[in-house]
């Protein structure tokens, strides 16, 4: 028998003696994520994290206080009853767990593996301050992972009330949207999601890598709008296809959740940017992920530049997702450039040290000034500058200033731009009467709705850039506001 | 839904066209719009094609596109009554189209495609139009019978002078600009190199000038920003701000370098599949 297997067995004898003191909770090490080898991972796609066996999962749900204050659902942006569903965990009733986390979260398999916990749930947990170590916390993602993927390949399909008769657009498949279609759906009214692309799943299948996000969970996700009877369209453009006015007072749709996502992305305004090779991150990761592009030549057509020295500007998730990906791709450099302290990134930490792990050169407090180009237009250098951290800036963070005559060349041919995007123009550009703000991002009130009757709004086309739980929230209570709506337009 | 081809005609050696359903683009689209086709479903490109024309009773749109690599040699080894994977679109700006006075529509080689719908928009808002039609040679020069159909003046040009004047399309660009009255406006849509020398053309004499591009692109939605060009020193977008722009004011020395960025990949892609094609006997 494992040592952990016999550590489980002894504190289940404990409990059925007389329960767990929180010194036997704190005595329990916390339960490190079975995860690939950084070597043998970065040269493959699978996923990086492997997931918790059972023993690990009771144990580290053991390590649970059970808080009567629960200070973990206050940091859950959906508040999920937390302490709940690790109980159930701990007891091993697994079903029990997922039913509770369902109650708040309809994509527990993609949260459970891409929220920052560190900055939400976890950041509160008593146990974590106990330690005072956030990485000490319970692991309560892991768990929620745990609990979903144990639910197996066939996750229960709700409950559908009624026909109400009322039919709901949602525009964009990404997780916001895949939660308003449920919601709505689950209230009897006849959803249709519209989906720019050939495949639903929106910032899921484009954006977050395979090796971080299975496609195939983002796929069961749709599967179960589907057998809601949610219908799906791709390669439709609202705004151009049709318009939100022409699916209200054409197509008779009633209400319309805009949950488009992310738009244009930013560049650096520096000389050298239409150079070849260098990419938003978007574009990167779109032909990486959506397209299959590391398959190119073997089932993929889409083409991505061989890189050999790839260059990744900014330090958020999206930023570690485009070096994890270069490395993938077959790069035998990649530098990540940003040009704050490390302390400052935007990133999980969680992603910082896998990227780590696999080897991205982390260039903190250095920033590009221009990017070097050859006769052919192809890249061939980036000039960069070092900074150091001077006052705090509006954001909070100290602000960092270049220092003068530090310029110096990283020898690159790929560079990938990941400081974030605009608001996609084309919602906005053809809906007369819909109020945005100056950075083009959608304004609503604090139940989604938009300045449009009848029009909601939600995740990073109002939020600016945000994550999947956020616009997971934004989704629900747009739904709900939805629902509302309907009823009593009835 | 499903995007059955139910015409499909080869115009010259490389050249290609079909009409394809897809009602919902047929009703919305504009001239100076493109679609996004795939030609399969799964992990096929995305290839932006601007629409030729579109046919609002029967539910298709005409797609008129060039074999250069894989897919459009895929697309172009489609037979009538087989589908494509999907259709994505109306996407991009369309062009803003009244009465000038008097429109000179210089098309270039398979730019001759999206230039028809525009020409033809042109006309029928009350311009005078003059048309330039360019090719390498006579088998290039496409869809001359529909421009001659509605065209005020039609001029035709061949490098090789296999047909019409042995010129390049900038020779009577400039006689025409020359005029008096000269023309109110230029619409020039071909190869970069053609739209670059007409602007510098047209430029001389004043005339606005309005070019649409054809970059490279991915999803076509303005998420991308693969289609990238510089326009009057300010980065655009050609998905969401174009495809058409004002041509004086294009860096088309960057877009020209920027379009053969997959140029070796696309080479090899190409090879490949024409071996293929070879093994499975699919040579006519």
């Amino acid at each position: 028998m494992s040592d952990d297997r016999t550590l489980l067995n002894e504190l289940l004898e404990k409990q059925k003696a007389g329960g767990l003191k929180p010194s036997d909770r704190y005595a329990i090490p916390p339960q490190p994520m079975p995860a690939q080898e950084a070597s043998e991972r970065r040269s493959n796609i699978s996923e990086v994290a492997q997931g918790y066996t059972e023993t690990q999962a009771r144990l580290e749900a053991m390590r649970c206080l059970q808080c009567k204050t629960a200070p973990c659902m206050e940091g859950c942006p959906v508040r999920i009853r937390i302490k709940d569903f690790v109980t159930a965990i701990a007891e091993g009733q697994y079903g029990e767990a997922l039913a509770i986390i369902k109650e708040n979260s309809l994509l527990p398999a993609v949260c459970g593996r891409v929220c920052p916990q560190e900055v939400q749930c976890q950041e509160k947990c008593t146990v974590g301050k106990k330690f005072k170590d956030v990485d000490k916390a319970v692991a309560i993602g892991r768990l929620e992972r745990f609990a979903a993927d144990r639910a197996g390949a066939a996750p229960a399909v709700p409950q559908v009330a009624a026909p109400t008769g009322k039919k709901v657009a949602i525009i964009g498949s990404g997780p916001g949207s895949i939660v308003a279609a449920a919601d709505t759906r689950r209230a009897g009214h006849e959803v249709t999601v519209f989906e720019a692309f050939h495949k639903p799943g929106g910032v899921m299948v484009y954006g977050i890598p395979e090796f971080r996000l299975p496609k195939a969970i983002v796929q069961q996700e749709i599967d179960v709008l589907k057998q809601m009877g949610v219908e799906i369209v791709c390669n439709f453009v609202v705004g151009r296809t049709r318009t939100v006015d022409q699916l209200m007072k054409d197509d008779g749709f009633d209400a319309v959740y805009v949950g488009v996502g992310a738009g244009l992305p930013s560049f650096m305004n520096i000389p050298g940017e239409h150079l070849i090779g260098v990419y938003s991150a978007n574009e990167y990761l779109t032909r990486a992920n959506l397209m299959k592009a590391y398959n190119f030549g073997k089932g993929a057509d889409t083409p991505i530049a061989v890189s050999k020295r790839v260059a990744v500007l900014g330090g958020g998730n999206v930023a570690m997702d485009a070096a994890r990906t270069a490395l993938r791709l077959g790069a035998e450099k990649v530098y990540l450039v940003y040009r704050r302290s490390e302390k400052e990134m935007p990133a999980r930490l969680e992603e910082v040290h896998h990227a780590k792990e696999e080897g991205v050169d982390f260039r903190i407090l250095q920033n590009p000034k221009r990017i070097l180009g050859n006769g052919d237009g192809n890249v061939a250098g980036m000039e960069c500058l070092k900074y150091e951290l001077g006052e705090p800036d509006s954001s909070g963070r100290r602000r960092p200033v270049p220092i003068e005559g530090s310029e110096f060349t990283l020898d690159v041919d790929t560079v990938i731009v990941a400081i974030g995007n605009g608001a996609n123009p084309l919602i906005g550009q053809t809906t007369p009467g819909l109020e945005l703000n100056k950075w083009g991002n959608i304004v609503v009130d604090e139940k989604c709705k938009t300045s449009l009757e009848g029009v909601y709004a939600g995740g990073d086309i109002v939020l600016g850039a945000a994550t999947v739980i956020l616009a997971m929230g934004q989704g629900r209570t747009a739904a709900a506001a939805i629902n509302e709506y309907l009823a009593s337009k009835a | 839904m499903s995007h059955r081809i139910v015409s499909k005609k080869q115009l010259s050696e490389h050249v290609f066209t079909m009409e394809v359903e897809a009602p919902l683009v047929a009703q919305a689209r504009r001239p100076g719009q493109f679609v996004i086709v795939g030609v399969s479903d799964d992990y096929g490109e995305r290839i932006p094609l601007t629409i030729a024309g579109a046919d609002t009773a029967k539910g298709t749109i005409r797609l008129i596109w060039q074999r250069v690599g894989k897919s459009t040699s895929e697309m172009a080894d489609l037979k009538i009554g087989e589908t494509l994977g999907y259709v994505a679109g109306p996407l991009g700006k369309p062009t803003h189209i009244e009465n000038f006075g008097t429109v000179v529509c210089i098309g270039g080689g398979i730019g001759n495609a999206p230039l028809l719908p525009i020409a033809r928009g042109m006309k029928e808002a009350g311009n005078t139009v003059i048309s330039i039609l360019g090719a390498r040679t006579k088998e290039l020069v496409i869809l001359e019978d529909e421009f001659a159909a509605f065209s005020d003046e039609l001029i035709v040009v061949t490098d090789d002078g296999s047909h019409g004047r042995k010129a390049l399309v900038t020779e009577p660009l400039a006689e025409i600009c020359g005029r008096d009255p000269k023309p109110a406006l230029a619409v020039a849509i071909g190869p970069a190199i053609m739209m670059k020398f007409c602007c510098e053309t047209t430029r001389k004499f004043a005339v606005p000038t309005q070019v649409s591009l054809n970059t490279i692109m991915v999803d076509g939605t303005g998420m991308c920003g693969g289609c990238r060009v510089e326009v009057g020193g300010q980065t655009k977008f050609v998905c969401v701000d174009g495809p058409e722009f004002d041509g004086h004011e294009v860096n088309f020395d960057i877009m020209m370098k920027r379009l053969s960025a997959y140029r070796n990949l696309e080479q090899k892609a190409h090879e490949a599949y024409k071996q293929h094609r070879c093994r499975i006997g699919l040579n006519d």
